[in-house]
């Protein structure tokens, strides 16, 4: 068993490489719970935190990309130039847990985890994040929605990390909410970023802890660009937002548990769709 | 890049002081080695998954729950657990808090009052709803946070006049 | 000669003294039970069973012990006394035996060299089990429908009360079945406990939390078969009880494993074992019909009530009686017939916790009281008023209520409060329902205004002697107590000092360490340690006192009689002589150790008559909700609330006890349960067992009423309970006033507000 703390991605890669079993640690929100609750034996651990290339984030503005290094923490999400280019994003960032949670998990972090309940995953989704993947063998690409597989199953390989996502910026308005029966500090029950793009007419909406992954609702999305004039923003009837609610929640796919029901999850993501696209379209 | 197997040994500074271990086994984490290693044990665990607050310490300018860092990992680090706020004399966030009735069984107070002060560090003047969302990763299942609110909302105004 | 001096305010009764151990809390120096260590300690962990009722086949502890760093794996037949024990009836396994009847049942305790290394050893305890069908369903107890978990049946206890003209009707009906699930208390400070074993192995010191010294010794003595007074408890710092450290939970495996290393054991649970280690608030169904006149007077009340008290008695048999002796409320009321049934299932251990079977009774009372005032078109107020009890009149049991009973007072002072402003057009986000997450805008959201109004006993009941023995000694001015109150943070090692510095005159208290080399103090619950540990100080303090006028009576050649305590000194009532405390007790020790008993109460009869109780307290809430009725989240805005308090001694603790007792009260309205699925345990974590965050907490505008009790010794009532009792059924109220839903459970769910 062994703790290794590399400060360069390159020593991260190469660790990946030789270490059989490694275990990737960034925040220490997801992976230390494990292991103080015996969930995990330790073998050896690759410490993220000194890597100072998981740590930065850039815009390119000429292509509208932001890259988001996997190592920033929720913290830095909430405010500043980050907030401004990504709301929805800043609004679940402060979701996340406790304050102190937020200054230590990260988005790479929650994306190895690969949990529905994940709250920055929704607006990853609705935002047609990249996730940028790399291991000594080089580097790749993929769409969030061919990263995370299904429930705790992402399609990282064994010698690889997740470096960063990429996410155009949007033209319009975007927002998410999340469900849970405290006002703090809460594991979501149901939770839906919603983005909509004023240049292409878009409309995309993401539902959180409603399915084994996170959920698209791109049916639910066609029909209403087609039925509301999304780039004008104008005028919402409430039956459109009602509608709209209604064929989201449709789209869920959710489960009991002991945390809530399959119906009033159900019930809850149809609300919350309605309502932030009533928020989106307020003048 | 530093590595460490099973049971080396390896230093942290911890409220100003590098301080050595030796015999840890790699996985305790930094709540464990501050308590139970270093002669810490001010910090205090009531959850071990980052749902109490009890365990905050300040690691490198942040708030973090010291029961999810793997102590091993925080090597580098700067730590500041509710031992070294002080020299001695009680800051003026413990002593609002004895002053104000915000202490009662205490097992919570070590992080609040770690909690309180870096808020305040970063936040001189917060608003009310800044002060509560700031400590609502610290749970107290006495007070019922009224007396709590009082004695940061002494500090904050005493602190404004000074 | 007198002379006057200018005093700044001294600490005596009455004042907001600042606790004696805040400074040393405040800066994490104070030494809760896990914050002790010994040298050559070993640590002890517990196996526990994941089945809720199982037949144990085999235990094969042989690859535990071999693993390096394991001291030794003790199971049931290494008890070496009693093999069970039990705050009423002793029917608890040690270790399960033969079986196992609840998820988290101790079946082996291990010694190792690291907390590792107990995980490891715990984890190669090889037991085999024959899972059988759990026995959730207490109708199934107390029908005889399912075969006896225990020997001792299953059926905990039945108690019907029958009162006054049972066949009387009321014009007015009003009927419903309310459940209240089960709570847990969740204390911060996990429970922990150093175990020191004698050289000879006769005996053993012992520093642990908990909530009764004395009957942690009593049951531990019993279990390792030896006498009481080889086993020294000394109280280490307690991180909270709520009702959760009265039975025994790692004492005796402590014990047994440091008597069998001959080593120090230090034993700690993490939150989840926290959660299978203690007992919890009992869940109910509580079924009750009013019978009432036209203008709203109660003519008769009939409730049948079923207590879940899991697969162990603990404290199930008084719980229930403190629920059927209060379902009347603080209401005056001539009939009734009610039958209560505490019965024994495979879910988890149920016993005290804060309210005592009380919590669940009220929540039924209060949205009874409700319904009544619909039905008879009055006001909640008003139909409280009406019906509100007076000193002097009588439960159901027949008792007299003999305590200050200013009910009308309480309910009309909370009614004075004025109401929080209404919610502003923009308000800010985290004041609304679903907080961070956004999830509402002002446009969906609905207040709501609810009322809550509860009588509490205090003290034990049921002709028990729960006294309290406390020591005062004055030494050149300065005073040492000696207590085994158990400290848990409510604040008595503050009150004590107040109580000498009153009688005595002196400003300097010493509070020596809380052990059992002193008599008993009972339980810290029940409401019950400022009136019987307060007592006993104050008389081991006038005891004192009366030596110390003696003594300088025969000095001065003056009648005793005539002195009293002036500030800091001793006057003669005639204006003679004026000499400080510290000169007066100069060169002299006085000590004094003083038993507080409370007047005998009685069993009650088969009919459920007799006076059982010995004091009683009340308090009303008013509760302000806000609810989004769409996804039906819940945020309490305030809480008004006005406290039959007798007498605040120290008015800062009795806010806190207030404030506190308001959020616990508020957790069971709209979040804490214990999830269970056929004897299951869902949720054993702080992730989804939810405690109100600061984010939750309402404002709380609270008014004392002190109406001193003649009974109390020092005219100040208990105050720790009534805070979290009737602030529930003031919350569920107000979630009924905001959205119309019948809310006949708590905690209240989101699909119960909006599907």
């Amino acid at each position: 068993m062994s703790i290794h703390i590399p400060t360069s991605l390159d020593d991260a890669l190469a660790l990946l490489h030789e270490l059989p079993q490694v275990q990737l640690l960034a925040g220490g929100t997801d992976f230390m719970v494990e292991v103080n609750f015996n969930k995990h034996d330790v073998h050896d651990v690759v410490a993220l935190r000194r890597v100072t290339e998981l740590q930065q984030w850039h815009h390119d503005e000429t292509t509208n990309t932001v890259t988001i290094g996997a190592g920033v923490v929720y913290a830095e999400m909430e405010h500043g130039e980050l907030a401004t280019l990504f709301p929805a994003l800043a609004e679940a960032a402060r979701t996340v847990g406790s304050p102190q949670i937020r200054a230590a998990g990260t988005l790479g972090g929650n994306l190895g985890t690969c949990s529905p309940a994940g709250d920055g995953l929704p607006v990853l989704f609705a935002l047609d994040a990249v996730v940028n993947l790399a291991s000594h063998r080089g580097t790749r690409s993929l769409p969030i929605g061919e990263f995370m597989l299904g429930p705790k199953r992402n399609a990282l390989a064994q010698d690889e990390l997740v470096v960063s996502i990429s996410m155009k910026t949007n033209s319009g308005w975007q927002g998410y909410a999340k469900v849970g029966t405290r006002n703090a500090m809460v594991i979501s029950v149901a939770s839906a970023s919603l983005v909509l793009d004023t240049v292409s007419g878009t409309a995309r909406i993401a539902l959180g802890s409603v399915g084994p992954t996170i959920i698209r609702c791109t049916q639910a999305e066609q029909w209403l660009q087609t039925h509301y004039d999304i780039s004008a923003r104008k005028d919402l009837d409430e039956a459109i937002a009602t509608e709209f609610g209604l064929r989201v929640s449709q789209e869920s796919r959710p489960i009991d548990d002991h945390r809530s029901t399959a119906q009033y999850r159900r019930h809850a993501v149809g609300v919350l769709a309605k309502r932030l696209l009533q928020r989106g379209c307020v003048q | 890049m530093r590595t460490m197997s099973e049971t080396q040994i390896y230093s942290l500074r911890v409220n100003g002081k590098l301080r050595e271990v030796t015999d840890a086994w790699l996985g305790e984490s930094l709540l464990y080695v501050l308590r139970e290693r270093l002669g810490l044990p001010g910090s205090k665990g009531a959850c071990e998954q980052g749902e109490c607050g009890s365990c905050t310490v300040v690691m490198d300018g942040a708030a973090v729950c010291s029961c999810l860092v793997l102590a091993a990992s925080a090597v580098g680090a700067d730590i500041t657990t509710i031992e070294g706020l002080t020299d001695g004399a009680l800051t003026d966030v413990q002593q609002a808090f004895i002053d104000e009735g915000a202490v009662q069984c205490g097992f919570c107070t070590p992080g609040l009052i770690v909690a309180v002060h870096h808020l305040l560090d970063n936040t001189p003047k917060p608003s009310e709803m800044e002060v509560k969302e700031a400590l609502s990763g610290n749970i107290c299942r006495c007070t019922g946070y009224g007396r709590i609110f009082a004695a940061v909302t002494r500090v904050i105004d005493q602190r404004a006049q000074q | 000669m007198s002379t006057s001096v200018v005093r700044t305010r001294r600490d005596t009764l009455g004042t907001s003294a600042l606790r004696p151990d805040g400074g040393a809390k405040v800066q994490g120096s104070f030494a809760f039970s896990s914050d002790v260590w010994a040298d050559n300690m070993l640590w002890g962990a517990t196996l526990r069973s994941p089945h809720p009722y199982a037949r144990i086949i085999s235990i094969d502890t042989s690859e535990a012990i071999k693993i390096a760093g394991v001291e030794t794996v003790l199971t049931a037949e290494d008890v070496p006394g009693k093999l069970t024990y039990g705050l009423i009836d002793s029917d608890q396994p040690v270790f399960a035996s033969g079986v196992v009847r609840y998820m988290g049942e101790p079946v082996a305790a291990v010694a190792a060299d690291h907390p590792e290394t107990c995980r490891r050893a715990l984890a190669a305890i090889r037991v085999e089990y024959e899972v059988l069908e759990p026995h959730v369903n207490p109708e199934d107890s107390i029908s005889g429908s399912v075969p006896p978990i225990h020997p001792n049946g299953n059926l905990l206890r039945h108690q019907r009360i029958v009162c006054g003209d049972t066949s009387v009707t009321g014009p007015v009906m009003v009927e419903c079945e309310y459940e209240i699930g089960m709570q847990d208390q969740a204390f911060l400070g996990l429970e922990a406990a150093l175990a020191i074993p004698d050289s000879d192995g006769g005996g053993l010191e012992m520093i642990v939390a908990t909530q009764w010294l004395h009957e942690d010794r009593k049951q531990i003595a019993l279990c390792l078969g030896l006498p009481e007074e080889n086993i020294r408890l000394t109280l280490g710092g307690v991180g909270g009880a709520f009702g959760a450290r009265e039975d025994i939970s790692l004492q005796v495996h402590a014990s047994l494993l440091a008597l069998r290393t001959g080593r120090p054991i230090k034993m700690q649970y993490s939150r989840e074992e926290s959660f299978f280690g203690h007992v919890h608030r009992h869940p109910a169904k509580i079924w009750v019909r009013h019978h009432a006149s036209n203008d709203g007077m109660i003519l008769k009340i009939e409730a049948r009530m079923v207590f879940d008290g899991g697969a162990y008695a603990s404290t199930s048999a008084a719980v229930l009686i403190n629920a059927v002796t209060h379902i009347q409320g603080p209401y005056r009321c001539a009939n009734a017939i009610v039958d209560g049934f505490a019965a024994r299932t495979n879910n988890p251990p149920c016993g005290a916790m804060r309210g005592f079977g009380v919590v669940q009774a009220c929540f039924a009372h209060e949205s009874q009281m409700d319904k009544l005032a619909q039905a008879c078109g009055l006001s909640p107020v008003e139909i409280r008023l009406r019906n509100a009890m007076r000193t002097g009149d009588r439960l159901i049991t027949g008792q007299p209520v003999e305590s200050v009973a200013p009910v009308e007072r309480c309910i009309r002072e909370t009614d004075a409060i004025a109401l929080p402003p209404q919610m502003t057009s923009s308000p800010h986000e985290l004041s609304l329902p679903g907080g961070s997450g956004r999830t509402a805008d002002r446009s969906h959201i609905v207040r709501g205004i609810g009322w809550g109004v509860s009588i509490k006993n205090l003290m034990y009941s049921e002709t028990f002697d729960d006294y309290a023995t406390a020591r005062c000694r004055l030494d050149n001015g300065v005073v040492t107590l000696k207590f085994a109150t158990s400290e848990v943070g409510q604040g008595f090692v503050t009150l004590a000092p107040q109580i000498a510095r009153s009688v005595l005159g002196v400003d300097t208290v010493i509070v020596d360490p809380m052990d059992t080399t002193i008599g008993s103090a009972g339980s810290t619950s029940a409401s019950r340690q400022t009136w019987m540990s307060g007592g006993a100080v104050d008389g081991a303090c006038r005891l004192v006192r009366e030596r110390l006028f003696e003594h300088v009576a025969q000095q001065h050649n003056l009648d005793p009689l005539q002195l009293e305590i002036d500030d800091t000194d001793i006057i003669d009532t005639r204006g003679t002589l004026r000499i400080s405390v510290s000169k007066a007790s100069a060169g002299v020790a006085f000590e004094e150790t003083f038993e507080h008993h409370h007047r005998p109460t009685e069993d009650l009869d088969e009919n459920g008559q007799g006076n059982c109780h010995v004091a009683f307290a009340f308090v009303a809430h008013r509760a302000v909700v806000d609810v989004d009725t769409e996804l039906g989240l819940v945020k309490v805005v305030q809480i008004a609330t006005a406290q039959d308090v007798g007498r605040a001694l120290n008015p800062l603790s009795v806010l806190g006890q207030i404030e506190g007792g308001i959020a616990q009260g508020l957790g069971l309205a709209v979040m804490e349960e214990i999830l269970m699925v056929n004897g299951i345990v869902k949720n054993p974590s702080f992730t989804d067992y939810l405690l109100p965050t600061a984010l939750d907490a309402p404002d709380v505008v609270a008014i004392l009423i002190e109406e001193p009790d003649p009974q109390a010794p020092l005219g100040a009532k208990g105050v720790g309970e009534p805070p979290c009792i009737s602030v529930t059924p003031a919350i569920a109220a107000a979630i009924r006033d905001a959205t119309g839903r019948a809310i006949t459970r708590v905690p209240v769910r989101p699909s119960d507000i909006c599907l």
